[in-house]
């Protein structure tokens, strides 16, 4: 199996690895990289436990492979808080008890955040429509929307 | 209720923001996958393309050769441990891996050790297994059959594929009551097999100390303690005995009952790590979890009800065929068979009933579990509320007026039931009078009748359920024996705070902020100063774990318990440092007083303080308490849901239009938390009503064996849930709490398939089956003559 060395920068910062050319983008990101908060829920691509960003993309990154993430950027659950801060989503998500067993969270989080880069003010069914590719089992999705609206309604 | 205790120390009542959240939403949880231990090793199954063959031949030489493979683990090998089969929970018997023959497709044949994952699933590949394939049992009723193979071979004069036969109630008083009936309505109703699907699946690692000889397992599990003395007694004869057995459970993606078995691939992993010397990790995949895992259901029901023509309900008798696969691994308490099924004759005062299940085996995955429910009680629940829509069409009664007329009347209660059970407390009739009332009954029920006139279909669907929940006092509740009580231990630091330790496991349901407000409300020491743990079984105390919305019933209940004495002693703290006599003071949330001088008092920080500082003489100093409680009855959560539904005559489809659902689960410890637990199971509720279901074709083959084709509700098709509730306390839990993690699961099936029913009942639809698919309604419109 061929090595590839590459380069990704996560949530800021540049990293380095020599990967199989066969390496998911999920297993580098946690089992590599050790950005454990991206999640892994099944194997075709249906419950966005994986969401992360690349170029600002919201991407499942079980279904892409670690080096076509050569030279670009990533962000990570871990790349929401800031300087202590925590991100309105996070916040939304605390507030609004948006997570039960919070394994779908960081998925739904990323998800979240490109919709609101996107759209500052989502209605209920437009969120709706944008976290349809990710999957929670716990919460019945109703205090997730209102989540979401919490961050939008304090982003500026 | 209203809160007893100040917003700061947020006791019962309060809506506090959950303490696991920061953790959580920083993505720094720990669930298994992102443990990572020094040397560790991978671990992949190599899995049964047939659903019944005799296994000719193994061979490992290719896979040995995978650059990476370290070690191929088959039934031979086990068997040279005597580790090949298990007992199940319900002591029957499970493979852990194969020696001559497969049970059915998905199953574990071998196992292959690597250095990472991806050369596992390289090792996985290279094994060469050669199999002879043997007929195949799918149909349970076939399964009876005097000519039908006989699936469990390795028992010893085993002559048919029954496993069990349960019954409850009087079947003679039964059988008159529906011979005199006035009207008897009889349906076959089938609930098929569906899966959890946590979104997290499972998987665990197990490392084995070679020096010292210890074994710690980091599992997905809902019961870590009852999983560590059954890895004690399986492998005690191999040397693992209890004290060397340490089960963590850490954070848990949700369970809602797949995580009580224990799978065979943790005791290959286990096994591995004891012959290997090295921990190995274990994480199954969706696939390998849709189709191996314990799955949910899977009971073949006929329903008979009888009543009078003024629709007073008079009998009811149901006949179940329970398809549990290959092996009875159901999570029942062991002199259940059939959970609580029993709870069948629901919210109505039956005088007559009699219920009776049979077990079968056939060439599929074994299982039994739950569902996000307590033992078998939404099959039941389902049953006798679709029944009852079936009444209601045949006396041409409204569905509302017929359930007001049969509910067990408030004053009845306690209410013992025609099927043996003791019902806490209960106010049906107010329940469903709410929900009436928030969705405006009367008024849809002339849209409805306007829109038929109109050629439109819209459906309006009742469910008036009651849970059973709690397992339960022991006399009656056992896992293997181990009785079913819960636990908690508080220690009392010596500035005031708190750390709390229970024998439940959280996946979910938010135990660490629960727990310390039930601890608040007792002590007044804030919930924000008490650390909860669980899942440990080196440290935490002995309980049986959280499945059953059993653990505000029991381990809550033992929490409030252990808080209790701990003010027992405080008191007499108390009274020595105010030199009073015990009797002379009084306890308001946080603080002892002298009666009649309100400031002579003594806060609970003083009073902690004290008791490592300056305890009274012949007192032994410092603060701690253990409560194992065992309830004295189970509780009986109940609800009336009202779901409205519009179908869509050119596509068959069903859009939930509203849906509301009152809920009774007695006093509330945290309301923000409550609401989300229904909001879930609602929508898990709502998930098999439309969605969900795991099939198999003639040969045993899965249908709907990944998120391909088994469905999960996305939050398109979930609906905007309303929710209110009555507070009916149960009047022997130390707190009035009932539990609620599961109620709505069970309860929104028939309100979904009532409502549904009810949009074709002018066009004679009396039934449909779960799940209620376009393709179903569509089916039925084209029959009808209404498709567009
Ligand atoms: S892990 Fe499910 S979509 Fe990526
Ligand atoms: S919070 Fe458990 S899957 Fe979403």
């Amino acid at each position: 199996m061929a090595e590839h060395k590459i380069r990704v920068t996560v949530n800021g910062t540049a990293h380095e690895a020599e990967v199989e050319s066969r390496l998911l983008l999920v297993h580098l990101i946690r089992d590599v990289l050790r950005f454990t908060g991206t999640h892994i829920g099944c194997d075709t691509t249906h419950c966005g436990a994986c969401t992360v960003l690349l170029d600002g993309e919201p991407i499942k990154s079980c279904t892409v492979l670690a080096v076509q993430a050569d030279g670009r950027q990533l962000m990570t659950v871990e790349g929401l808080e800031k300087d202590g801060q925590l991100h309105p989503i996070q916040e939304g998500f605390w507030e609004k008890h948006g997570l039960q067993c919070g394994y779908c969270t960081p998925g739904m989080m990323m998800t979240a955040y490109a919709l609101l880069q996107q759209n500052g003010n989502p209605s209920e069914d437009e969120i709706r429509q944008a976290i349809s590719g990710n999957l929670c089992r716990c919460t019945g999705y109703m205090n997730i929307v209102k989540s979401i609206r919490y961050a939008a309604e304090k982003l500026p | 209720m209203v809160p007893q205790t100040i917003a700061e120390v947020g006791g019962m009542g309060h809506s506090i923001k959950r303490k696991e959240d920061p953790r959580l939403i920083r993505g720094k949880g720990t669930y298994v996958d992102d443990i990572q231990l020094p040397g560790m090793v991978y671990m992949d199954i190599v899995r049964s393309p047939f659903a019944h063959a005799k296994i000719k031949s193994i061979n490992s030489e290719n896979a040995l050769k995978v650059p990476g493979v370290l070690a191929v683990i088959t039934g031979e090998t086990l068997a040279q441990y005597n580790l090949h089969w298990m007992p199940t929970l319900m002591s029957d018997t499970q493979m852990v891996l194969p020696t001559e023959k497969v049970m059915y497709q998905a199953q574990e044949v071998a196992a292959v050790i690597a250095s990472d994952r991806y050369a596992a699933a390289d090792g996985v590949e290279a094994v060469e297994v050669e199999y002879d394939p043997l007929p195949v049992v799918v149909d349970p009723f076939k399964a009876l059959q005097p000519d039908a193979p006989v699936l469990r071979t390795d028992k010893e004069g085993k002559k048919d594929n029954h496993i069990f036969h349960w019954e409850a109630g009087d079947n003679e008083g039964t059988n008159r009551a529906i011979d005199e009936a006035d009207v008897v309505v009889k349906q076959d109703i089938y609930l098929p097999r569906i899966h959890v699907a946590s979104i997290e699946t499972c998987g665990c690692i197990a490392d084995f100390d070679r020096v010292m000889g210890k074994l710690t397992v980091y599992m997905t599990t809902q019961a870590p303690h009852a999983v560590r003395t059954v890895f004690a007694l399986v492998a005690g004869h191999v040397g693992l005995s209890e004290e060397k057995i340490r089960i963590i459970s850490p954070d848990i993606g949700g369970g809602f009952g797949g995580k009580v078995p224990v799978y065979p691939g943790y005791v290959i992993a286990v096994a591995a790590s004891v012959v290997l010397g090295k921990p190995i990790k274990w994480i199954e995949d969706r696939i390998e979890n849709l189709q191996a895992d314990s799955f949910a259901r899977d009971y073949h029901i006929t329903a008979e009800l009888a009543a009078k023509k003024d629709g007073t309900m008079t009998g009811l008798r149901i006949k179940t065929l329970a398809d549990h696969g290959y092996t009875d691994a159901a999570a029942n308490p062991s002199k259940f068979p059939a959970g609580m099924f029993s709870i069948c004759t629901g919210s109505y005062d039956f005088k007559h009933a009699f219920a009776e299940v049979d077990g079968v085996y056939t060439n599929k995955p074994p299982g039994g579990i739950a569902y996000r429910c307590s033992f078998r009680v939404t099959e039941a629940v389902h049953a006798i509320e679709r029944m009852t829509d079936v009444l209601a069409h045949e006396l041409k009664m409204d569905a509302a007026d017929l359930r007001l007329k049969n509910f067990i009347p408030a004053d009845k209660f306690p209410y013992k039931s025609a099927l043996g059970w003791e019902y806490d407390s209960g106010n049906y009739h107010g329940a469903l009078e709410k929900a009436m009332q928030k969705i405006g009954y009367a008024g849809l029920r002339k849209e409805q009748a306007e829109k038929r006139k109109a050629g439109e279909l819209m459906g309006i669907g009742i469910s008036s359920f009651t849970e059973i929940v709690g397992a339960g006092p022991s006399k009656h509740f056992d896992i293997l024996g181990l009785k079913m009580f819960d636990s908690c231990e508080i220690r009392i630091h010596p500035t005031g705070k708190a750390i709390a330790r229970f024998g439940t496991k959280s996946q979910g349901q938010g135990h660490e902020t629960t727990y310390a407000q039930i601890i608040a409300e007792e002590l007044g020491i804030p919930a924000a100063h008490i650390e909860i743990e669980e899942g440990d079984t080196d440290t935490a105390p002995y309980g049986l774990g959280t499945y059953a919305s059993r653990s505000t019933p029991t381990a809550g209940a033992a929490g409030a318990m252990a808080a209790r004495k701990i003010r027992e002693k405080a008191k007499k703290i108390a009274a020595h440092l105010l030199e009073v006599a015990e009797g002379d003071l009084e306890w308001e949330p946080g603080k002892f007083s002298v009666k009649g001088a309100p400031q002579k008092a003594k806060t609970i920080q003083e009073i902690v303080f004290a008791a490592y500082t300056n305890h009274p003489p012949g007192m032994e100093p410092g603060l701690e308490a253990v409560s194992y409680y065992d309830p004295p009855n189970l509780t009986f959560p109940f609800g009336s849901y009202i779901c409205v539904v519009d179908l869509d005559r050119g596509t068959g489809e069903v859009k939930i239009r509203r849906f509301v659902a009152v809920d009774d689960c007695g006093n509330i410890i945290n309301p923000m938390i409550v609401d989300g637990q229904i909001h879930g199971g609602l929508t898990m509720g709502m998930a098999p009503a439309l969605l969900e279901e795991i099939s198999y074709d003639e040969n045993g083959n899965v249908q709907g064996g990944s998120f391909m084709d088994y469905l999960l509700p996305t939050a398109v098709e979930t609906p905007q849930w309303e929710t209110d509730k009555t507070v009916t306390p149960s009047p022997h839990h130390p707190f009035g709490a009932k539990g609620v993690g599961e109620s709505a699961t069970v309860g929104a099936p028939p309100a979904i398939a009532n409502a549904i029913v009810d949009a074709l009942a002018h066009l004679e639809v009396r039934h449909i089956d779960i799940p209620i698919t376009p393709e179903k309604v569509w089916k039925i419109l084209k029959e009808k003559g209404v498709a567009l």
